[in-house]
C-alpha cells in the first residue's frame, strides 16, 4: 500500500503548491477587482471565473494547447531552456491553480469589497506608505475571508482530475495523485488499493476541513 | 500671511447627478469652523485639504505652508501633509486596540506595533487622555467618548501641523458633547495647533468657533463671521 501513501504525498504537494500560488495570485486580482475602475470589468471577472464553470477536460485541453510540447508557452520553453512541462507534477500544478483560482480571487474581492476605504484613508493621512497600508489595514481586516477561500481552494486542488489526467497524465510515483490513483485503481479490479486510497482520501478532506474550523472563527482578523 | 489658505474646484458626479463643489476662504483664525447642512460639500472640502480626494484646480495652504497647488504642480500625498485628521465615527482600526490605534502613526514599516510595545510619545497622549484602563481593548470594546479620544490622540502622534476634524461630536450623547468640546478647546490652546472643524451643529460653532465660514451647495454662503459677534 505504500503507493497509496506517495500518492497522497503528490496529492499534498500539487495542492499545497497550487494553493501558495493562489495565495500570490488570487490575493493580487481580487484586490484589483475590488479597489481599481477601469472598463471592462465585469469581463475580467467572468472570464476568470470560467474554470470554476468549464468542463475540467475543456481545461485541460486549453492547458495542452498552452503548455504543450507545440503549444504557444510550452514550444517557447522546451526551445530555450529544454524544459518539457505536461507529464510532470508541475503541470498538475498548472491545472490544480487554475481550477481553485476562482475561489481564491472570488473570496478575496469580496473581503477587499468589505473593507471600508475610510480605514484605508485615515492610515494614510498618518503618514503610512501605500504598502504598508495594504499589509497593515487592508490586508488584516480581509484575511479571514481570504483564508476561507484558501482552504475551499486547496481541497478543491486535492480533488482535480480531470484537468490533470489530461496534462500530466497518470504516471505511477510521479505524477499520479490520490484522486487519479483511486480511478486507475477501480479501473483496474484492484478493489482493496481502490478502498484504501478511498479511506485516505476521505481522512484528508475530514482533517482539512476540520482545521479549517479551527483556523477560521480564531482571532485570525485580529492578528497585526 | 494667512493661516488657512482654501481655494479649490471640483467637478463631483454621483450616479447622474452633478455636484460642483467651489469653496474658497482665507483665515487667520487658529479655530475655524466649516459650517453647513449635510450635503454641503463639507466633507469633500476636508477630504481634499486631507489630500484623499484631489481637486480639480485650486491651492491649499495651511501656515504659510503649500499643500496643494494645482497652478505649479505641487500636490503632496496625505502622508506626506502631516494634517491630522479625525474622521466622522472617528474610522478607528477595528482589529488593533486602543493603544495600537494611537501608536500606528508611531512606527513605520510593513508591520503593526505590538499589543504591549512601549513608546514615550504613545504613553504620553495614553496617559493625557486617561485611557489606561482601556488600552489593550478594541474598539467595539469602548465608548463613544473613548472613541474619540483615541482618535484625537492617534493624529497627534504624528505630530501634525493642523488638525481637521469632522462632525466630532456628532456620534455623542448630548450631555458628553459640551464636556469634549471643552476638552477640545483646552487641547487645542495648549498645543497652538490650528483647528479646521466641519459641523451642522450650531453648539459646536457657539462653542468652538473663532471664525465661522458658512457652507451650503458646495460654495462659502456668507462673509465669515467673528466669534465675538456670535
Amino acid at each position: 500500500m505504500s503507493g497509496a501513501w506517495v500518492a497522497l504525498a503528490l496529492s499534498l504537494k500539487v495542492a499545497g503548491w497550487a494553493t501558495a500560488l493562489n495565495l500570490v495570485f488570487g490575493v493580487a486580482v481580487g484586490y484589483a477587482l475590488a479597489r481599481w475602475r477601469f472598463p471592462g470589468k465585469d469581463l475580467v471577472d467572468a472570464a476568470l471565473t470560467l474554470p470554476m464553470v468549464m468542463p475540467p477536460t475543456v481545461l485541460g485541453y486549453y492547458l495542452l494547447v498552452v503548455i504543450g510540447s507545440h503549444g504557444v508557452v510550452g514550444s517557447w520553453l522546451l526551445q530555450h531552456f529544454g524544459i518539457r512541462l505536461i507529464f510532470t507534477w508541475q503541470a498538475a500544478v498548472i491545472a490544480a491553480t487554475i481550477v481553485a483560482f476562482p475561489l481564491v480571487f472570488k473570496a478575496a474581492r469580496a473581503a477587499f469589497e468589505n473593507v471600508e476605504p475610510q480605514l484605508e484613508d485615515a492610515a494614510r493621512t498618518l503618514g503610512i506608505g501605500e504598502w504598508a497600508v495594504f499589509f497593515r489595514v487592508t490586508l488584516p481586516l480581509a484575511w479571514r475571508g481570504i483564508l476561507a477561500g484558501l482552504l475551499l481552494s486547496f481541497a478543491r486542488a486535492l480533488g482535480e482530475f480531470g484537468a490533470t489526467l489530461m496534462v500530466a497524465g497518470s504516471i505511477a510515483g510521479k505524477t499520479q495523485t490520490l484522486s487519479i490513483a483511486v480511478y486507475e485503481a477501480v479501473q483496474a479490479g484492484q478493489d482493496d488499493t481502490a478502498n484504501f486510497l478511498v479511506a485516505v482520501t476521505s481522512i484528508t478532506c475530514i482533517v482539512v476541513l476540520l482545521s479549517a474550523g479551527r483556523l477560521a472563527p480564531g482571532r485570525v482578523a485580529a492578528r497585526g | 500671511m494667512s493661516i488657512w489658505h482654501v481655494a479649490i474646484r471640483k467637478q463631483l458626479r454621483q450616479g447622474s447627478s452633478r455636484f460642483e463643489l467651489d469653496v474658497q476662504f482665507r483665515s487667520d483664525a487658529r479655530r475655524v469652523v466649516l459650517h453647513g447642512p449635510s450635503g454641503a460639500g463639507k466633507t469633500q472640502t476636508l477630504r481634499m485639504i486631507a489630500g484623499i480626494t484631489r481637486p480639480d484646480s485650486g491651492t491649499i495652504r495651511i501656515g504659510g505652508h503649500t499643500l496643494l497647488d494645482t497652478a505649479t504642480g505641487v500636490a503632496l500625498s496625505p502622508q506626506e501633509r502631516r494634517v491630522g485628521c479625525v474622521f466622522q465615527d472617528y474610522a478607528l482600526f477595528p482589529h488593533l486596540t486602543v493603544r495600537q490605534n494611537i501608536a500606528f502613526a508611531a512606527r513605520g514599516g510593513l508591520r503593526n506595533p505590538a499589543r504591549d510595545e512601549r513608546n514615550p510619545q504613545v504613553d504620553r497622549w495614553v496617559e493625557q487622555f486617561h485611557l489606561q484602563p482601556i488600552a489593550g481593548h478594541y474598539p467595539h470594546q469602548i465608548s463613544g467618548g473613548q472613541r474619540q479620544r483615541t482618535a484625537l490622540a492617534r493624529a497627534l502622534v504624528r505630530e501634525p501641523t493642523a488638525l481637521l476634524l469632522d462632525e466630532p461630536f456628532a456620534a455623542l450623547d448630548k450631555g458628553l458633547r459640551q464636556q469634549l468640546r471643552l476638552e477640545l478647546l483646552d487641547l487645542q490652546a495648549s498645543l497652538a495647533l490650528p483647528l479646521l472643524l466641519i459641523t451642522h451643529d450650531d453648539d459646536d460653532v457657539r462653542c468652538l468657533a473663532e471664525e465661522v465660514i458658512a457652507i451650503d451647495g458646495g460654495r462659502v454662503a456668507a462673509a465669515s463671521l467673528d466669534s465675538s459677534a456670535t
